[in-house]
């Protein structure tokens, strides 16, 4: 307590709240069960004191009149606006009553789950789907094109993920004696002053910067870090997969690669059969031999060399593999065939990308490109840092495995200040991000059958636990191969956030039996929801935020009205769908999740966060030299081959190219000359703004006083071409439809590109049909399809389309 | 020197970001209703020689900024500066900081009402 009667509770960010992908400590200050103020915990590692404008606005979050305070179920039609009050008893029965139905007449898959962002809620909708039996968990962009699939491309080709390192792995951060903060790094379609996406702090950069770290900017805009770097790479929109072919081109002719690590590391030495265009197995050259074992060129003994993938070894310690060279190879059935070695494949790749066609398809000129790419290579350490522009596109794959082999082949891969693996922390798994699992799963691997997509897309079959969200629109009109009855919805919303062509997913919740969502206020989607609960704030709840590094409690510091944590609520639910369900209280479920840690969940909230001792496979440095990231120990990576795969083994079993390169998106200039005569801008969405997080917060205000209107940016030329002055009203239209925006005129964009805001809806307005809080007046998803998601079902072109512009009559700038 | 202006504010906006974590810092602190505060982000697009632009973040202290007086008596930090993500503000006395910004370029030294 202190003097003015209120007493402090330590606690750790992650929506709901400020919305993101939370992890800084807070100082909430309460009084008579009420927050009266929260400031950043200056003890805390990861933000040291500082604190967003997000979730300094709590104080104006938690007690907002418009939040919703207790279990309401629609008392007119879906749409009208109209709630009865209910008890949560009722809410419980009525939701058993429903989705019992479901599950009887039609199978658990005929539910889906809908999560939005990255929040403490993947773990606890997972519990509720798989207790209910259904495998349907669904994230709703299209393509589902948001780190997921970001995640799923590294680990193909890496086994781990990899962040950039600002010493987050150290309770003592940048003075950690093993740490070297970056001499250079690469900003990828990421900009600062936005959001903390992604479990990186965003601000870390700047502390990096203030350290000397010299930045490259790959953007269309001028960026805030654009204007301080050394290097501001301008590319179209979509073509950053032929700009990373080009770093790769200049750093491998050029001789700038960790030959070592390319060496030892990579699975470059590996042969590739010239009649099949595919690896050479073993089991090509002997009967007995093992189809997961690979081959390569002894060059000391002039003969094939096999690779032994569970020893990550060859057989002959002795040999000499060959990185490059065309041999014959006499097969099992008595064949010859000509062999040359992955490295040659990757390299003939890269060379089809000289700087002068890279310039052609990117717009950068090559002699920027040529020196940003010399920088990067020859500063040691060097890191790359992305936002979400990466996801973004159809072929999401072949541009992330482009990134990720520049780190590597420039020795940046888990050394200090370049790229380091992430991994949760103790290896605590709650939030199963692609790759990993947790004690949360299906009771079979027969329930998970019937995961929309996932025997057709192998990235979700293998790696990421999520239905395709575009076959699973399409399924609920479709019907087809099993109907979808019914969704549940949490603090997600698909029709103002994440739903691309937002009108059809409208329609598909009208098609639904039962539609439940979970929220902190209503919003355009609760308005097509049969029951609605209302959800706690991260003040409002005990919980643990496992997301790399380091392990952290979330303590409750308050209750508000008859608001349920979501795990309180999705628990309840879990233990009355499978009356089987292992656990008492939610307790007892975290403290069999936090087991790996050696910790209870009493013992972690106790400590408020812990860090992963040295030699454990959360602390870096150089852990595939160590043995700390295989199950069985053995130095090397988790993928099939045990090496930094260079050429995807993966990626050839599934059919799809097994080497990074470009491809040009659906709705650009150079696809769509046909639309570009009428569409001749290109049309780009999801300016951040630093007040909001996503659709959220236009009903805070302090916050939407930063940002009040939906901006588009535009070029003061492009403007006064198009008679629109700044702050004039707008209309972005294409072939989809169109959405009305105030206009920003600003030269951070170039004259061919806007750069529209994403998420808008108006809380302030009508609520009920046919306004839904207007929606539909500054959806620039409006403009954007479905179902262009890339060959492995990942990505979507979210931020490369195309479009018009034309001001707002006088009527139509005095909407209502 | 007159007493009363003793403190102010150095703000290094090479590094501010306009993440207007000040703004909303400052509104907590004071009760400030949306439309009033002690402190504004503004943007500023500078064009320069070669086509190029610099874009820049400048906080700047209202009317309404007492330099946090409550808070500062105590020995804290004026809420803004204790908050911003860039750690680009400073308090102390006048004096002191104008000596500070001999050593580094982009900043600007405020001394409020």
């Amino acid at each position: 307590m202190n003097n003015q009667g209120s007493h402090i509770v330590k606690t750790t960010t992650w929506s709901p709240g400020p919305g993101c992908h939370g992890g800084c400590g807070v100082l909430a200050h309460i009084k008579d069960g009420k927050l009266v103020k929260i400031e950043g915990d200056p003890d805390h590692p990861m933000n040291q004191g500082r604190l967003c404008a997000r979730a300094l606005a709590m104080t104006q979050y938690v007690d907002h009149p418009d939040r919703l305070r207790y279990p309401v179920k629609r008392a007119g039609k879906r749409g009208e606006g109209k709630w009865l009050r209910i008890t949560w008893a009722e809410a419980f029965d009525l939701i058993e009553e429903k989705m019992n139905t479901i599950r009887e007449e039609h199978g658990p898959e005929s539910m889906v789950f809908n999560v939005g962002t990255g929040r403490d809620i993947y773990a606890w909708i997972c519990m509720l789907a798989y207790a209910y039996g259904s495998p349907n968990v669904m994230f709703g962009l299209s393509g589902q094109a948001c780190y997921g699939p970001r995640l799923s491309a590294v680990i193909t080709v890496q086994g781990d993920f990899a962040v950039f390192d600002a010493a987050q792995w150290f309770p003592d951060r940048y003075m950690d004696p093993r740490y070297t903060p970056p001499e250079c790094m690469i900003i990828w379609g990421y900009n600062i002053h936005a959001t903390c996406p992604d479990n990186q702090f965003g601000h870390w950069i700047v502390d990096l910067m203030k350290k000397g770290t010299k930045i490259i900017c790959i953007d269309p805009r001028l960026s805030w870090f654009a204007s301080r770097s050394k290097h501001h790479l301008r590319l179209r929109p979509g073509t950053d997969s032929a700009l990373v072919m080009g770093f790769l081109n200049v750093i491998i002719n050029q001789d700038l690669h960790d030959k070592k690590f390319l060496e030892r590391w990579t699975n470059g030495a590996h042969l590739i059969r010239e009649d099949t265009g595919k690896l050479l197995r073993e089991d090509d050259l002997t009967d007995t031999g093992s189809h997961g074992n690979f081959a390569a060129w002894d060059a000391e003994n002039d003969r094939p060399v096999i690779w032994e993938s569970a020893d990550v070894a060859y057989r002959d310690s002795q040999a000499s593999p060959a990185l490059s060279g065309q041999w014959e190879v006499v097969l099992t059935n008595g064949d010859t065939v000509r062999c040359h070695t992955a490295w040659d494949e990757f390299c003939r790749e890269v060379d089809t990308y000289p700087l002068d066609k890279v310039e052609a398809i990117t717009g950068v000129p090559a002699k920027d490109i040529r020196a940003a790419a010399e920088l990067y290579a020859k500063s040691k350490p060097a890191s790359i840092h992305w936002g979400v522009a990466v996801d973004m596109t159809p072929a999401l794959t072949p541009l992330v495995t482009g990134i990720t082999a520049l780190w590597a082949l420039t020795g940046n891969l888990d050394v200090p200040g370049g790229n380091v693996f992430a991994r949760f922390a103790f290896d605590v798994v709650s939030y199963a991000l692609p790759g990993t699992t947790g004690p949360i799963r299906l009771k079979t691997k027969e329930l998970d059958k019937p995961r929309i997509g996932a025997d057709r897309f192998m990235p979700l079959n293998k790696f990421y636990w999520r239905c395709q969200t575009d076959m699973t629109l399409d399924q609920i009109f479709t019907e087809k191969p099993y109907p979808i009855k019914g969704m549940w919805i949490q603090t997600a919303g698909i029709m103002q956030g994440l739903g691309m062509d937002p009108k059809r997913w409208k329609k598909a919740l009208e098609k639904l039996d039962f539609v439940v969502a979970v929220d902190l206020f209503h919003t355009p989607t609760t308005q097509y929801a049969d029951v609605v609960l209302p959800a706690g704030t991260f003040l409002e709840k005990d919980s643990f935020r496992s997301w790399w590094v380091p392990l952290q409690s979330i303590n409750k510091a308050m209750t508000v009205d008859e608001c349920l944590p979501d795990v309180e609520i999705n628990f309840e639910l879990a233990k009355r769908f499978d009356p089987e369900y292992g656990y008492e209280t939610i307790y007892d479920l975290y403290d069999d999740i936090l087991k790996p840690s050696g910790m209870t969940f009493k013992e972690l909230q106790e400590k408020g966060w812990a860090y992963p001792p040295e030699g454990s496979s959360s602390c870096p440095y150089r852990r595939h030299e160590k043995g700390l990231l295989r199950p069985d120990k053995k130095p090397g990576f988790r993928t099939q081959t045990g090496l930094f795969e260079l050429y995807s083994t993966l990626r050839e079993e599934w059919d799809l190219e097994p080497v990074p390169h470009h491809e040009e998106p659906p709705f650009t200039p150079v696809s769509r000359p046909d639309l570009a005569k009428d569409y001749p801008l290109i049309l780009s969405t999801g300016r951040r703004s630093p007040a909001f997080f996503h659709s959220e917060h236009r009903n805070i205000p302090w916050l939407r006083e930063i940002d009040p209107d939906p901006l588009v940016e535009i070029h003061p030329d492009t403007a006064a071409s198009h008679g629109i002055g700044n702050g004039e009203w707008m209309w972005i239209e294409n072939w989809m439809g169109r959405a009305r925006y105030k206009a920003k005129l600003t030269p951070v964009v170039p004259e061919w590109m806007i750069m529209a805001s994403h998420g808008w809806w108006f809380p302030e307005k009508e609520a009920a049909e046919p306004s839904l809080y207007g929606v539909w007046e500054s959806n620039i998803n409006q403009l954007i399809p479905m179902n262009h998601h890339g060959k492995d079902g990942q990505g979507a072109p979210i931020k490369h389309s195309m479009c018009k512009i034309y001001k707002c009559s006088p009527e139509e700038v005095n909407h209502g | 020197m007159a007493k009363k202006h003793e403190f102010g504010l150095l703000i290094d906006y090479e590094y501010c970001t306009g993440c207007h974590t000040c703004q909303v810092a400052c509104a907590q602190e004071h009760g400030w209703p949306a439309g009033m505060g002690g402190i504004r982000v503004s943007e500023i697009v500078q064009k320069l020689p070669k086509g190029k632009y610099y874009l820049t973040y400048l906080p700047f202290p209202t009317e309404l900024c007492i330099l946090c007086k409550p808070r500062t008596k105590k020995g804290l930090e004026p809420a803004c500066v204790k908050h911003c993500m860039a750690g680009c503000m400073k308090y102390g006395p006048v004096e002191e900081l104008a000596k500070e910004m001999t050593k580094k370029a982009r900043t600007v030294l405020w001394v409020p009402r």
